[in-house]
């Protein structure tokens, strides 16, 4: 019988393989650290009296609790800043390549490793965070690990762990215009569950899958974990090839044929056995939009707020209540009459110059609706570069958006950048939990392309409705 | 880490699905660098709630949540499971724990019970009914007993020996180097690595 994707990726990693009960040990080929989950696991090295094993295989950025304004004077929450100057410190004790806030390769941890040309296809990928799953995309299998982990990791560069089920995930056909990754991914997670991809890497496949952008693949990629699975994949093909070759980082000369036909073996035999398969017609989709406070209960844009009095799961009913309660949100109201304050467009969901361009495109010669706020936060100082020297950064400006500095800003509620209580969100983030993006704000996760129909509006829209 | 043999503690019914670790800790509390002193921070937003269960004086020194389907979901952030052992929660019972978590847990020493929908509903009923009334954990045979009940519950075996044995997995990997090295010397040259 064939191999899977994930399987092959996992079998060249094996270091000892599982005895009975005991998981397999497996080698991480790339760590990926940043400052908010890595402070303990430095300590838990230098009380052991331990080394970073492999320092040239870690490499470190700032991202989740830094400034997206200022950038350039000392942080001014003290606590941030003493965790920042934690992981300087740290990675300079012991080593570690650090891209700090002012490098121009800082910036969001799952857009800095692709960008250098770190995350290849085959490869084992590991952070202390759980969008790892991003770098998936590339045929890699990456996925989030706690902080003890991560100390583990760094004193040995293995990790045990028992092998994961395999889920097919084929999108058959084409998406229609106008309907992106995201869309796409929310609809998955609306129709599998915040807990169907659990103990599960899900691979997708299928037409729709094989045409998207690598940064289509990463945002999928990326949100694998809102369904519950640890890690999602993408056979790495033609598209992933070209995306990787010439980055800094990318095998050159003989190297690139020797990894190149290597990567070529990675894809799923056909005869290959799936533990699981979903099947999506892409040709169905349409813009998607998230109502509630998990990533799974989303609704085409088109519909309406469910009542959920007609859910039939007990669990679920409870929990639409719920989050209808804390959405402030009534049934029956149509999603695209849901008045919006803050539009935020990045993190390493859709914080890439494609998202970036995207949006512009449709925003480009308008001006943001009075009612509301947008800010627009590049993955990285690279994109960030590169959008200026596109022209994005005045696009947004003269629209009445504001343009930031690198990092994960309003994606979650660490850094200066929060929602404040009530205030209501259009998000291209991933998560819409209670309080996710600041105490008591709302969040309706969307792509960039509604974003920015939003933005112009004041209410979700999507970029056919201007 | 501390060996995990039996518990018995005031159990405490948290009739919620989806409990991600937002909820569990907000992002705000991930600025500290230590490993202790997260009590203050769990289910910060719904401890602001004078009707959220922990609130009431009886689940003060509850130690064993009882929590509904895809606890720990969300972020992989390891505080989630400080907070609850700072907490005073020495177990976590559920009908599925997001995988992070449950990893995350196994390496701290709190114990992710897993049971059916059914068992949590019976739990639940249990404590609702005696609130303050204590269960007992026993992972030894794995068995949850609450008044004259006792019911199964489920955990990786490998997590279960750790957690009896009171071991941590870097030093059982450290006695592996050797099989490291070896792999090591297979890589391909073209490896990337982050230093040029
Ligand atoms: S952008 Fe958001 S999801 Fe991505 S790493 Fe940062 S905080 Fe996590």
């Amino acid at each position: 019988m064939g191999l899977t994707l994930s399987q092959k990726v996992w079998n060249a990693h094996i270091v000892s393989a599982s005895e009975g009960n005991t998981p397999d040990l497996l080698y991480v080929d790339l760590h990926l650290v940043h400052e908010v989950t890595s402070p303990q696991a430095f300590d838990g090295l230098r009380a052991a009296g331990r080394k970073v094993r492999r320092p040239e295989l870690t490499v470190a950025t700032e991202d989740h609790n830094v400034p997206t304004l200022d950038i350039n004077k000392p942080i001014a929450d003290p606590i941030s800043r003493a965790q920042v100057e934690a992981l300087r410190t740290n990675c300079d004790e012991f080593g570690i390549t650090r891209y700090s806030l002012g490098n121009k390769e800082q910036g969001i941890v799952h857009v800095v490793g692709p960008q250098l040309g770190l995350t290849q296809p085959g490869m084992t990928i590991v952070c202390g965070d759980s969008h790892t799953s991003t770098h998936g995309a590339f045929g890699a299998l990456a996925f989030g690990i706690g902080t003890s982990e991560v100390e583990h990791v760094l004193a040995t560069q293995t990790l045990p762990l028992k092998m994961f089920k395999t889920m097919a995930i084929t999108v058959n056909n084409k998406l229609p215009e106008g309907v992106t990754a995201k869309d796409l991914i929310l609809t998955i997670i609306a129709k599998i569950g915040t807990g169907g991809g659990q103990g599960y890497v899900l691979e997708y496949r299928g037409e729709a899958v094989r045409s998207l952008s690598m940064e289509g693949r990463m945002t999928m990629c990326n949100m694998s974990i809102e369904a519950g699975a640890r890690a999602g994949m993408i056979a790495p093909d033609e598209t992933t090839f070209a995306y990787i070759k010439d980055k800094d980082l990318a095998p050159k000369g003989t190297d690139w044929d020797k990894a190149v036909a290597y990567w070529k073996t990675l894809p799923t035999d056909p005869d290959a056995v799936f533990d699981n398969e979903v099947i999506i017609d892409a040709s169905t989709l349409s813009p998607f939009v998230t109502w509630g406070t998990n990533p799974g209960q989303g609704l085409p844009l088109t519909g309406s707020v469910p009542n959920p009095k007609d859910i039939t799961d007990p669990g679920e009913r409870v929990a639409a209540e719920r989050a209808l309660e804390y959405m402030a949100l009534t049934p029956g109201t149509k999603l695209k009459d849901i008045e919006i304050d803050t539009v935020f467009l990045g993190s390493c969901t859709n914080g890439r110059i494609e998202d970036l361009r995207a949006a512009a495109a449709i925003i480009e010669g308008k001006q943001i609706a009075k009612t509301l706020k947008m800010i627009v936060v590049p993955g990285s100082a690279r994109v960030r570069l590169q959008a200026e020297s596109e022209g994005l950064d005045k696009v947004f400006l003269g629209a009445g958006a504001e343009w930031r500095s690198a990092g994960c800003s309003m994606c979650l509620g660490m850094n200066p950048d929060k929602l404040s209580k009530g205030e209501r969100a259009a998000s291209t983030s991933n998560r819409n939990f209670e309080g996710r993006q600041g105490p008591g704000g709302r969040t309706h996760l969307v792509s960039p392309q509604v974003a920015a129909a939003t933005a112009l509006v004041g209410h979700l829209a999507a970029p056919s409705d201007l | 880490m501390e060996a995990f043999i039996r518990h018995t503690g005031i159990g405490a019914p948290l009739r919620r699905g989806n409990v991600d670790t937002d909820q569990i800790i907000p992002a705000e509390y991930l600025k500290r660098i230590t490993r202790h002193g997260y009590e203050d921070a769990l289910f910060k937003a719904w401890r602001d709630d004078d009707a959220f269960l922990l609130n009431h004086p009886i689940y003060k020194n509850a130690t064993v949540l009882v929590a509904g389907p895809e606890f720990g979901t969300g972020s992989s952030r390891e505080h989630a499971v400080w907070a609850l052992m700072d907490y005073g929660f020495k177990a976590v019972i559920s009908p599925r724990f997001a995988d992070i978590f449950r990893g995350n847990s196994g390496k701290g020493g709190l114990l992710t019970a897993q049971v059916t929908d059914e068992v949590t509903e019976q739990l639940w009923q249990y404590l609702e009914a005696k609130p303050g009334a204590e269960i007992t954990v026993d992972l030894e045979s794995e068995q949850i007993t609450f008044g004259s009940n006792s019911v199964q519950f489920d955990i990786d075996p490998y997590v279960r020996w750790r957690l009896l044995e009171g071991l941590d997995d870097v030093g059982i990997t450290m006695q592996q180097l050797d099989k490291i090295s070896e792999f090591e010397q297979k890589r391909p040259s073209w490896s990337p690595k982050t230093t040029v």
